[in-house]
């Protein structure tokens, strides 16, 4: 490809178009641009640039569809190009020399039919033969008609697989059956994507329409394995929007703004330590572990240890692990000189959930390899062996979700990606793994009960189910005490009632639609109720007898409902894509709400009235009220 | 030169076996990964470290492992180019997309080969198995940007043999396959330095 490099070199010296005909994709042309940007300019240009890159890359990639498919024949028959193209000066740029038909055929994670908050997409690079299109599309466009109408008419006629060499091609006359009748794909529920009405509200006492705050989050990244919001346990926000780390005090309003990394690096994770103090550590694109102390805004170490970016903080008292994009695990002991005590190999690819159990005895960490793997303590320390004690590859998708069971020691569980849809218990102590909740569907909730007597799993496949305890165990029996399959579409939302045992809300998707509200003791269904939207989160208000629902398309609002008898209390709006995530703050007061939008909401819709306590009595009424449900199903 | 003996050496066959071993994982990924067949007719099995998925059903089985057995051959005589399972709409015969493998013959170890008097490659299995572990990962996740296959479908593997070849009994001729407004997708490659393995998906992209 020495050739191509060479013509570009030579195409580039003859316009004079200024930076973008050096070509589209160098990284290092992103990056130069990026650090001569000054700082106070750089939201506007940062988004320009990405733009011209993102609309390079659409191009680019569909240039390597075709010039594959091309390139012998159009690459020779124009070699005559770049010393015609000397002569011709102030031709268009390469970006705007678009192939036809560029916007039907967009690059495959933005097409429009398939599910847009994909587990990922790796494209090959060292398989897409990047010089040779950038050569292609750093011609001039006159000499690369030639190439577009080759380009269009192939796609035109489509794919014709024989025309590239002479060949038989040959099939086997016995054929493979086709699906059953009448099987549908299963997948159809990670597709499904419908508008619904909007609806009416029913308020019966005053709650803020308007969000008491709205932290606008512009450069928030998009990244499905970064872990960029942390809320202490002294109720401090911190977030991650593009290069900086801003900390939101949930009592005072107060921002802060703690850092701004240098150039185009980014921060990649936040992590508060256990305990209340106030420090932070922050993982970042530069693949370092920053440690600040937030009440003075002062840096205390920068420690190193990692090839690629850290997208996932974890502390065990004073230990810090980090994970990278390198799939290492690094320990780092804040206290000392010598910080990196251990590096751990962990994963091939990178670490995206790393999760120290209560007790501190266990990390667990769960990669984009698909595999979960549990760490021992190192003796007599506090960080793990460089060996880990198991490894699990049972999962078929990248590991996402962890979570150590509160209550009881080495009970872990871990949740699988789109391509695997399993939810898995293990006692790390024995090694085994306790219960496979195979849905057979995307596992997309799951929650303890606060007592600890039940599991409640929502699945992809539309059904709700309930583990008992085993019997004198503290992991789930391996059968299901109750699968309710009521809801139409997959359950995202779960949330357990903290003030009447047994009682859990469910939320189903956009196919489904409707909050359902159960009790576990006796598989009752207490009370069903239709949205009108997709329930993405719900959480239970502490005060009040209430629940607040997420909601996706159409409106992207929040509904809270009066509970038992599941009335609209009040719609909070403002989202303009739907709200991936609900937050109840430490006192119980407020709804920290993020959305697809890039933004967070605080939501002050539980305020206590000062004249009044009304808890304790509507929490009786609650109760009776539940119970006469209870008597009457 | 003690050193090179125990080396590991893969042959000519044994790089054919890999291959084929690769297709036979990665066809029924794909039937499973695409949604095309129920899950309940797959079983899970473990290789290159991870849990992949494989047809139960008889035919099917029969129908890839057969297709397989006469691919193999056809790779240890050099004559096929490129493998293209295809997944067809039942009802209209549509072909809505189409995995393509393509078949690189490579010299492998030189060295080597000399010594032992046929061509092998020295290139460690534990590597060649990485490698086709990431395209494994690649396949399943691909479901995440590719269209839904909302019909009854089929699937039919296409072997591309060079024009000299025979055809054997109960194999015929095909018509080329078209798609039209066709989207690839390049996956990883993997090799044994005997044989380079690329894999494409090619589909239809709807408005």
């Amino acid at each position: 490809m020495a050739q191509f490099n060479y013509l570009n070199e030579i195409n580039s010296l003859a316009t004079m178009d200024g930076p973008i005909t050096r070509g589209p994709l160098q990284r290092w042309i992103k990056k130069s641009n990026n650090e001569n940007i000054n700082p106070s300019l750089s939201s506007s240009l940062k988004n320009i640039s990405n733009a011209n890159i993102s609309s390079c890359n659409q191009s680019l990639q569909k240039l390597s569809i075709t010039a594959n498919q091309s390139c012998n024949n159009s690459a020779l028959s124009n070699s005559k190009t770049p010393t015609r193209n000397e002569n011709k000066k102030g031709k268009k740029t390469p970006c705007k020399t678009k192939s036809p038909g560029r916007s039907t055929t967009p690059t495959p994670n933005k097409a429009s039919k398939t599910p847009n908050k994909a587990d990922r997409f790796i494209p090959s690079r060292s398989n897409s033969n990047y010089d040779l299109c950038h050569y292609m599309m750093s011609r001039d466009e006159e000499k690369s008609e030639e190439a577009v109408s080759q380009i269009a008419a192939s796609e035109a006629i489509g794919r014709v697989l024989t025309d590239t060499e002479p060949g038989r091609l040959l099939q086997y006359t016995c054929k493979a059956p086709a699906a059953p009748e009448g099987y549908q794909n299963r997948l159809r529920v990670v597709y499904s994507q419908a508008k619904v009405p909007s609806t009416v509200k029913n308020n019966t006492r005053y709650i803020p329409q308007a969000p008491e705050r709205i932290l606008d989050a512009p450069d928030i990244l998009d990244d499905y394995y970064l872990n960029l919001v942390d809320w202490s346990p002294s109720n401090v926000v911190a977030v991650a929007l593009g290069n900086a780390v801003y900390l939101w005090n949930a009592g005072t309003g107060q921002i802060d703004q703690l850092l701004t990394l240098e150039g185009s690096e980014t921060v990649s994770s936040v992590s508060w330590v256990q305990g209340g103090s106030p420090h932070l550590a922050v993982g970042t694109s530069s693949s370092t572990v920053e440690l600040w102390d937030c009440s003075k805004i002062k840096r205390l170490r920068l420690m190193d240890g990692h090839s690629g970016r850290v997208g996932a903080l974890a502390w065990n008292m004073y230990i810090l692990s980090s994970g990278g994009r390198d799939g290492n695990i690094v320990h780092h002991d804040v206290r000392q000189r010598d910080h990196a005590l251990a590096t751990v190999y962990a994963h091939t690819r990178e670490v995206c959930a790393l999760k120290w159990s209560l007790d501190g005895k266990y990390l667990a960490s769960g990669g984009n390899d698909n595999l979960l793997n549990i760490w021992p303590l190192a003796e007599g320390q506090h960080y793990s062996q460089p060996q880990y004690l198991y490894s699990f590859n049972q999962h078929l998708a990248a590991v996402k979700g962890l979570a150590w069971c509160p209550w009881s020691a080495g009970v872990l569980a871990s949740g699988g990606g789109t391509a695997d849809r399993t939810i898995r218990i293990w006692n790390v102590s024995t090694g085994t793994n306790l219960n496979t909740v195979d849905t057979k569907s995307q596992v997309c909730a799951l929650k303890w009960s606060l007592d600890g007597k039940y599991l409640a799993s929502g699945g992809n496949d539309n059904l709700l189910n309930i583990w008992p305890l085993a019997e004198g165990q503290h992991y789930s029996q391996p059968q299901y005490l109750y699968s309710f399959n009521q809801h139409l579409a997959a359950v995202k939302g779960l949330a357990w009632c903290p003030w009447s045992a047994g009682v859990l809300a469910s939320g189903g998707g956009t196919a489904d639609r409707t909050i359902r509200i159960w009790n576990v003791s006796t598989g009752t269904n207490l009370n069903t109720v239709d949205t009108k939207s997709q329930v993405c989160s719900i959480v239970w208000s502490t005060h009040y007898k209430e629940l607040i629902s997420g909601h996706g398309y159409a409106n992207n609002q929040l509904i809270i409902w009066k509970y038992p008898t599941m009335t609209r209390v009040a719609e909070l709006s403002g989202h303009v894509a739907r709200v991936l995530h609900l937050a109840l703050s430490p006192d119980g007061t407020s709804v920290l709400s993020a959305g697809a939008d890039e933004t967070l909401r605080l939501w002050k819709c539980f305020m206590l009235d000062p004249s009044k306590k009304k808890g304790p009595t509507d929490s009786k009424a609650a109760k009776s009220l539940l119970n006469m449900n209870s008597l009457i199903r | 030169m003690s050193q090179q003996q125990t080396k590991n050496s893969i042959t000519l066959k044994g790089s054919a076996q890999i291959i084929c071993e690769y297709l036979r994982f990665a066809i029924n990924s794909v039937l499973f990964q695409r949604g095309l067949y129920p899950p309940e007719s797959f079983k899970a099995e473990q290789e290159y470290g991870l849990t992949l998925l494989i047809s139960e059903d008889p035919l099917i089985k029969g129908f890839i492992s057969d297709i397989l057995r006469k691919s193999e051959e056809w790779i240890l005589k050099k004559e096929v180019k490129k493998l293209s399972l295809v997944i067809i709409n039942v009802s209209n015969k549509e072909v809505l997309e189409c995995w393509d493998f393509n078949v690189q013959y490579e010299e492998g170890d030189v060295v080597l080969s000399k010594e032992k008097n046929e061509k092998v490659s020295s290139k460690d299995l534990k590597k060649i198995q990485l490698e086709i572990r990431d395209v494994m990962l690649q396949v399943a996740a691909t479901i995440s940007y590719l269209p839904l296959l909302d019909c009854r479908c089929s699937f039919d593997i296409y072997v591309h043999a060079n024009p000299e070849c025979n055809i054997p009994e109960k194999w015929m001729e095909a018509a080329p396959i078209s798609i039209t407004n066709a989207q690839n997708v390049q996956l990883k490659s993997f090799s044994t330095n005997l044989h380079k393995m690329d894999t494409v998906v090619t589909y239809k992209l709807m408005d």
